[in-house]
């Protein structure tokens, strides 16, 4: 019977199997393997044998693909955007020209657009302003934190990892908080893809969903086209020189960006830190005796859960990457996830450790120019929801398993049940 | 060995040595001088050694390395005299370098 096999055992059973199916039939965009957490040893077996390699998938749309599996080699990519393009999208997935699901935004674009589109929205998310949030992000964390169960088990994802992430996006769009899971459920809807999750929404529903915020959120920038320039993205965007011209796809394109790039990605490494340090008890031990480790905890996380898998490229011109003849027009995925476990870029890259001598050396905002706009809010989201979880709780417990999201893209998690003593 | 010194956005110098060849970012992560991140360990990449150079030593660090502009466009505050650490190299030259910190790496 089907729930009756452990985790253990489906390990066990993923690890014999990457190590003994040819070559040519690894396929690490396979959904599967992130359900069940086992794309690690497919991963393992690419590094050492092949670490650029000719993938393929049965999904149509994502087809035949380059899997970039080494740290240096994907660093290579992803700080050459001249040869490696993002112009044809950021996930494997092909659409044809023209189709209303192909979003138009700036992590999707190539110099000089992306660079006029990402200074808009850059200060938002500078020191300077960040620090005016950190109150405002802490008390708001506090908030979420004294309102959590007692005795009881609950959904850490959904009571702490999308409350605060939600809270904090709808902060950033001065967004009505009493409508904020609306952004939640627009992120969700803008990374799913039934192509890849059966139960996902029709294409047709989900673009009818992505209407309706494109929708509101018009109604947002015509509010604040019309009053004086404020901070928050929103009036950024419909005041910022670069982005003030924006067509709806456009804008459509780039509200996707900000809402899953603030929320699936913080979201995933809030619920991901825990169960690391859940099954690194002596690392938890460690956080606990000298709380100031957080600072390099925050940075250790981001790496472990490695939140957005991969990033795709294009390639402009033929050229070569580790050996390998890539073509114009070949695909890539820049797997961050391998790379962040590559063992000749990170010393015991399997090891969660709290205290790592290098911990911000990692791939999980990628690098060059598309690297995350959103860094520096993420970790500072994480370091006050560890220090406050820290000085408040004594003990959290994970009682169960996580289920983890069908996806090779977002890594990330639907529920982890946690219970905190009272 | 060259000596080159860090002011802090808060105020506050660090002055460090390092050995000819060093990149200005290896210098400041090797004495754990605070203010530079260098996330992609020199690569050119991550724009978090961003510096400001004292005018008076502008000249002498030549041109901007291929891809360094692109990345300086990452920063949060670029001015005229902004750099990354990890494009400079040093050399007995520079000895007795100045270079402000900005208030963070972004």
């Amino acid at each position: 019977m089907l729930d009756s096999i452990e985790p253990a055992d489906i390990h066990a059973a993923a690890r014999a199997r990457a190590a003994v199916l040819p070559l040519d039939d690894l396929n690490p965009a396979d959904p599967q393997g992130f359900v069940d957490d086992t794309v690690g040893y497919v991963f393992e077996r690419l590094r050492r044998e092949d670490p650029v390699h000719r993938s393929h998938s049965p999904i149509p749309g994502i087809d035949t693909y380059w899997s970039v599996t080494r740290y240096k080699d994907i660093m290579q990519v992803d700080s050459s955007h001249s040869i490696y393009s993002s112009e044809n999208g950021i996930t494997l997935m092909d659409f044809p020209p023209d189709d209303e699901q192909k979003l138009r935004m700036f992590i999707a674009m190539d110099q000089p657009k992306h660079d006029e589109q990402r200074k808009a929205v850059n200060p938002i998310v500078a020191p300077a302003n960040l620090n005016n949030w950190q109150n405002l992000i802490r008390e708001r964390t506090v908030n979420v934190l004294e309102s959590l169960p007692r005795n009881e088990t609950f959904n850490w994802v959904d009571k702490v990892s999308i409350e605060l992430t939600t809270y904090m996006l709808a902060t950033l769009f001065d967004f009505p908080l009493q409508d904020r899971r609306l952004l939640t459920h627009w992120s969700d809807m803008a990374t799913s893809n039934k192509l890849t999750n059966p139960d996902a929404p029709e294409p047709e529903v989900r673009m009818a969903e992505l209407r309706k915020m494109l929708e509101y959120f018009t109604r947002l920038w015509n509010e604040r086209i019309n009053a004086p320039p404020s901070t928050d993205l929103v009036s950024m965007l419909a005041h910022g020189p670069a982005t003030r011209n924006m067509g709806p796809a456009e804008y459509m394109g780039n509200l996707v960006l900000l809402i899953v790039g603030g929320n699936d990605t913080t979201r995933n490494s809030m619920t991901g830190g825990l169960l690391a340090l859940h099954e690194h008890p002596q690392e938890m031990a460690k956080l606990r005796a000298n709380p100031a480790l957080v600072d390099s905890l925050v940075p250790e996380i981001i790496r472990w859960q490695t939140p957005l898998a991969y990033m795709r490229r294009s390639a402009l011109v033929d050229t070569e990457l580790g050996g390998k003849q890539i073509r114009k027009g070949d695909k890539l995925a820049m797997w961050y996830l391998s790379g962040n476990r590559d063992e000749s870029a990170i010393p015991e890259p399997n090891r969660f450790i709290v205290d790592r001598e290098r911990p911000r050396q990692h791939l999980s905002f990628g690098f060059g120019i598309h690297r995350c706009v959103g860094n520096r809010l993420a970790e500072l989201q994480l370091k006050i929801l560890w220090e406050e979880l820290l000085v408040r709780f004594k003990k959290i417990d994970v009682v169960g398993e996580p289920t983890r999201i069908r996806s090779s893209f977002v890594r990330g998690f639907s529920h982890l049940p946690v219970r905190i003593p009272g | 060995m060259p000596r080159v010194t860090f002011i802090a956005f808060a105020g506050g110098a660090r002055t460090v040595e390092a050995p000819v060849g060093t990149t200005l970012m290896r210098a400041a992560t090797d004495n754990r001088v605070p203010g530079i991140d260098g996330d992609c360990g020199g690569n050119c990449a991550c724009a978090t050694c961003h510096v400001y150079v004292d005018p008076a030593w502008w000249e002498r660090l030549g041109v901007h390395a291929a891809g360094e502009k692109d990345m300086l466009n990452l920063v949060a505050e670029l001015r005229g005299n902004s750099r990354l650490a990890c494009q400079i190299t040093l050399t007995e030259d520079l000895n007795g370098l100045v270079v402000n910190l900005p208030e963070a790496q972004h």
